[in-house]
């Protein structure tokens, strides 16, 4: 019996058309192929789902977090970067 | 007559299902790894739900108020009409997954073939039950291919698997002369056309797999008319157990 573990990979599931795709956890797999299908099996097995991606982990480049401060707080103070300021005109729906 | 004929056809049909369902869960919490534990069990339901359709036509048929639990929890061995194939215990999983496979094979062209069948009620269980059964045959496939062209201990045991498997195939295509009747008014397919898909999708995945039809061709039968290995009996104990013990039991 080989002890080496199958690799690692992320599984996104589009929930249904015109939606993304979201993460939704990850699994183990020695292809794609049989990522797909465990994927399938394991994240869609109650209807969740009309489309899957996954992404072997290892190509998935992550931001470190201890940089959060640097990366995020800065954006925390620009609240003119939201579109709060606007009034919305009578009639526009959907906003 | 007609009746009788297709109840015996659909009986067959649902006890294939039933049993293999019943073989492959008990993988539930053994698989080899979580993943396949879950696709085994999902696969395994999907035969299930087959089967209570199956049974509850079947019992329709018969006309005796019997539903699939009837038929599932009240009846003994030798009524049971499932291919021996389909009661053969699990062994590792490389024998699991090619006893499914070699099932899978000769389960999805009979339904495709059966969605043209006169008889209604036969067509949309088969137009259901195929989109399960083509999912199973991929999965399966995919898994004869990996572990045959795969390491050498893998190959063996998939070469293992097969030989052991390969003399319960033929049951699967047999046909009573009753059948004849169904298969002349368009309600049943005809074995020999699905055995011809199944032969092209076994050879192509086999060889795929770099695996080899054994040579010796010699092959049991007997399920088709109730007669089975010593296996059906211990998994029918457990899979009646609740019922036989607390009759008319409901949960």
């Amino acid at each position: 019996m080989s002890n080496r573990e199958w690799p690692l990979w992320e599984v996104f599931i589009r929930s249904k058309q015109g939606l993304n795709h979201k993460h939704v956890g990850s699994l183990r797999a020695p292809d794609a192929t049989l990522a797909l299908e465990n994927a399938r099996d394991v994240y869609t097995r109650r209807s969740e789902g009309i489309s899957i991606w996954v992404v072997e982990s290892n190509y998935i480049h992550a931001s470190d977090p201890s940089d959060a401060d640097a990366m995020f707080e800065p954006s925390d103070t620009k609240v003119y970067r939201h579109p709060t300021f606007y009034e919305v005109p009578e009639g526009i729906k959907h906003m | 007559m007609k009746n009788e004929a297709l109840y015996n056809y659909v009986l067959r049909l649902g006890d294939d299902s039933l049993i293999l369902g019943q073989r492959l869960g008990e993988w539930c919490g053994h698989g080899p790894i979580l993943e396949e534990d879950i696709a085994m069990t999902n696969i395994s339901l999907d035969l299930i739900g087959q089967a209570m359709s199956l049974l509850d036509y079947a019992g329709e048929l018969d006309g005796q108020g019997k539903d699939h639990d009837d038929l599932a929890f009240l009846r003994f061995e030798h009524e049971y009409r499932n291919a021996l194939l389909v009661e053969q215990p699990n062994g590792d999983f490389a024998n699991t997954m090619m006893r499914q496979f070699l099932f899978d094979a000769f389960r999805k062209p009979l339904y495709e073939k059966m969605l043209a069948s006169t008889d209604k009620q036969l067509a949309a269980i088969a137009e259901k039950s195929l989109k399960e059964t083509r999912y199973h045959l991929k999965h399966t496939s995919e898994w004869i291919i990996r572990m045959g062209d795969g390491t050498d201990e893998s190959h063996q045991r998939a070469q293992t698997a097969l030989d052991l498997l390969w003399r319960y195939t033929d049951e699967l295509f047999s046909e009573t002369s009753d059948d004849q009747l169904l298969i002349s008014a368009g309600i049943a397919p005809s074995m020999l056309d699905v055995k011809a898909e199944w032969s092209k999708t076994v050879k192509e995945v086999l060889q795929e797999a770099t695996l080899v039809i054994p040579t010796n061709n010699w092959q049991f039968e007997g399920g088709r008319r109730g007669v089975h290995s010593e296996h059906l009996g211990y998994l029918l104990a457990e899979l009646q157990y609740m019922q036989r013990a607390y009759p008319n039991m409901k949960w």
